[in-house]
């Protein structure tokens, strides 16, 4: 077989045999059971809560949860504003890079924050090292403020009747000293020792072999790169993100950033059947999101493969795929299936760029930010998809004629007024956010870098990337103005906030509710039907949504194409 | 306030130490055992220092050549041409370059010519070209560099980097390593 086509199905494979006993070890460390690292965790856990003044045993129910998240989510805004604000006068700049704007400054801070990365500057040009580790902390504790939130929705569904969820400090600490701290250090490791630099000096000169003087921009990238993909915020140490042959340098890193920003999505969904002992659940969850993972991802590795249909018609040779924007050491098939890889599971890294995707291939990359919960981010995926769960009980409920229940809790009125704001939410931020910017010509079109069809396409990428907290772009788009910035940024906040308190809001009213023991008149979820149920709640609502949008933009493209 | 903010603020500050200080620093340590010490890994060739994976711009025909790039090999920055499958300008530039590569390679056909050759890579960067892409410059580098043409193949077969652990991902070679390696072999 095509190596190709073999390196992928590889590193999808290792992935999934690495998320299984990944997805036990999650469960045990947020149940507070004893796993082997325990030596040492114990101890480093106990003195960071002694120092925050942090009492880890106090219980909190789901309002205090939030409350604690916003808080700390504000201080992180608030600090990161001040930092690439006034980068120029801090230390850590060899490259004498200048203070961010305060639009600018503003979405960079939101987009980290949110676990997004939205990055409207270079790596290379607009940012210090001093904000680059910055950002990485955001890239930790964003991605851990995700799984904090899952865990309470965890907790909520082992409880049997209980307003008490456990403490937000000790999932947050745990998230990130037992799972992302040792992952992204093997990660940064692998990607360290194949060439990936980790250095403080500054811009380099070099003369080429024909004499042509240039300089080469390295850095501390190699621990940026490692929890930039475990933690699936995604954002780039260079401009170029991934793409850029220090930050990716051959196929083996390229193998290990893909299955670093797959492995805890995955792990959750199992972590979530051993936690409240329901592993056919999960195996449901796995099974309807990898169908839908799989139905994005296979047509674009053959899209991107076939190559770009406009250049054969003009008599170039496209047996190596469409390779503009791509780089040789990948292929068209890794590259291809990496776009779906980050857009399915809101990482944002990209290792080719997508504005020069094919037209179909770029749907697929929207349609899959627009559903956002195959897999989806760190922690933040598993909520998405428990709103498309509540829909789907609630539905089959109604057409089967029974009191729609899951796991054992009844969903009444105010849970599904909930559900169905955070459902609607997404599509209202993407598409009224495209409208308003499409209407205002000077605002939008003029920032627009291809003509027609596409053009429209890089707008409501931008707008869909920012409220799926994805980060990856149509980059095309010179999207550094205070509109682009501001909207984005406003997009992005909404986009994040309110999709995790609503799932967190449903499961601490459910965990208060009487628990009904399940009998032969209960719905079962953990079935194959309910997961078809679940997946045409998921089509239906996406279709209806999006399919107007889509058709204006990458299917009108597609169609008017050789 | 002081339920909240205050242990909230703690916190940032002593995982900031832990995730953004102690993380990096030691990952900094490891590097001095990495190749080329953490600082990009480089080759040596007649007393110059290149980034073995930092591509460059070959524009001279004694010379393989690599694949156009949107920063002009410029490492200072890097990004591709995000230009849309469809952009009309577009297709014209990669036309322009499909010429281009005609009248410096008389005797290839246009449908020989590999996609990566005439492509922007995605960083602007890429040090690599395709196995095709260096066979089809043989004919051209043969006349100009008076070397016979079944000692370019052996020495493109000589840089061909094989699928990872002969397995997975595509053939390439490395363009500099091949330049280098060329001027060896022949003093143009």
């Amino acid at each position: 077989m095509n190596t190709e086509i073999m390196g992928i199905l590889a590193t999808f494979l290792i992935a999934l045999l690495l998320a299984l006993p990944l997805g036990k070890y999650i469960a045990r460390v947020y149940a507070g059971e004893k796993t082997k690292m325990d030596f040492l965790f114990n101890p480093l856990d106990r003195l960071l809560y002694r120092i925050s003044g942090i009492d880890a045993r106090r219980e909190m129910n789901w309002k205090q949860h939030m409350m604690v998240m916003l808080t700390i989510n504000l201080i992180w805004v608030l600090m990161s504003m001040v930092i690439l604000m006034c980068q120029q006068w801090l230390p850590l700049n060899p490259d004498h890079n200048p203070n961010m704007p305060a639009d600018l400054a503003f979405n960079t801070s939101i987009s980290f924050v949110v676990n997004c990365n939205l990055q409207h500057y270079s790596g290379e040009s607009g940012v210090s090292y001093l904000s680059q580790m910055w950002l990485m902390f955001l890239q930790f504790v964003s991605a851990t403020t995700g799984m904090a939130a899952v865990v309470v929705l965890f907790k909520a569904f082992k409880a049997r009747s209980t307003t008490q969820l456990g403490n937000f400090y000790t999932y947050f600490v745990r998230s990130c000293t037992r799972i992302l701290l040792p992952l992204s250090s093997i990660l940064a490791i692998v990607v360290l020792f194949n060439g990936t630099p980790m250095t403080f000096e500054g811009k380099q000169e070099m003369i080429g072999l024909q004499g042509d003087s240039v300089a080469v921009s390295t850095g501390p990238a190699a621990a940026f790169v490692g929890i930039k993909h475990v933690g699936t915020n995604g954002g780039g140490f260079f401009a170029a993100n991934s793409a850029h042959p220090l930050e990716n340098p051959n196929y083996l890193t390229n193998m290990a950033e893909m299955v670093g920003q797959m492995i805890i999505p995955l792990a959750m969904i199992f972590a979530f059947g051993y936690f409240i002992q329901r592993r056919r659940l999960s195996w449901m969850i796995f099974g309807v999101m990898t169908i839908g993972f799989l139905l994005l991802a296979i047509p674009n590795v053959v899209q991107e493969m076939n190559g770009n249909p406009a250049l054969t018609a003009r008599g170039l040779n496209s047996t190596m795929g469409a390779m503009e924007g791509k780089e040789v050491r990948f292929g068209a098939a890794a590259s291809g299936f990496w776009s779906i890889v980050t857009t399915v599971i809101s990482t944002g890294s990209v290792n080719a760029m997508h504005d020069s995707t094919m037209p179909l291939s770029g749907m697929n990359e929207m349609l899959a930010m627009m559903i956002n919960a195959f897999y989806g981010g760190c922690g933040v995926g598993l909520l998405n998809f428990f709103i498309f769960i509540i829909l789907a009980v609630f539905i089959s409920g109604l057409m089967v004629g029974r009191t729609p229940e899951f796991l054992g809790k009844k969903i009444e009125a105010r849970e599904m007024k909930i559900a169905m704001i955070i459902a609607l939410l997404h599509p209202l931020l993407i598409l009224a956010g495209t409208a308003l910017t499409v209407s205002m010509p000077a605002l939008g079109r003029a920032t627009v870098a291809n003509p027609g069809y596409h053009g429209f396409s890089e707008i409501l990428y931008e707008f869909t990337s920012s409220a799926a907290n994805n980060g990856s772009g149509f980059e095309g788009l010179g999207d550094n103005t205070p509109w682009w910035n501001i909207a984005t940024g406003i997009v992005l906040l909404l986009g994040r906030f309110l999709p995790i308190i609503g799932p967190v809001a449903i499961a601490g009213m459910l965990a208060e509710k009487k628990y009904i023991p399940e009998g032969n008149g209960t719905l079962r979820t953990d079935t194959g039907t309910f997961g078809m149920m679940v997946f045409a709640v998921i089509v239906i609502i996406t279709a209806l949504s999006f399919f107007p949008t889509l058709a204006l933009g990458p299917l009108a493209e597609h169609f008017s194409m050789p | 306030m002081k339920t909240y903010f205050f242990p909230a603020l703690r916190l940032t500050i002593v995982l900031l130490i832990v995730c953004a200080v102690l993380y990096p620093l030691s990952i900094w340590l490891l590097g001095k055992m990495a190749p080329g010490q953490g600082k990009g890994v480089q080759i040596t060739a007649q007393g110059r220092n290149y980034y073995r994976n930092i591509g460059q711009s070959f524009t001279e025909v004694q010379y393989f050549q690599g694949r156009p790039s949107a920063v002009g090999y410029n490492a200072a920055g890097s990004g591709g041409s995000n230009k849309g499958p469809s952009n009309p300008e577009y297709l014209d530039i990669v036309q322009g370059r499909i010429d281009t590569f005609l009248k410096y390679n008389p005797g290839v056909q246009k449908h020989d010519i590999p996609a990566d050759l005439v492509t922007a890579s995605g960083s602007g960067l890429d040090p690599d070209i395709s196995v095709a892409s260096a066979v089809i410059q043989v004919p051209r580098i043969a006349a100009k560099r008076s070397v016979p043409e079944s000692e370019l193949k052996q020495l493109i077969q000589q840089h061909t980097q094989k699928p990872l652990w002969g397995l997975f991902g595509p053939e390439r070679v490395n363009v500099l390593e091949l330049n280098i390696a060329l001027d060896k072999l022949s003093k143009s």
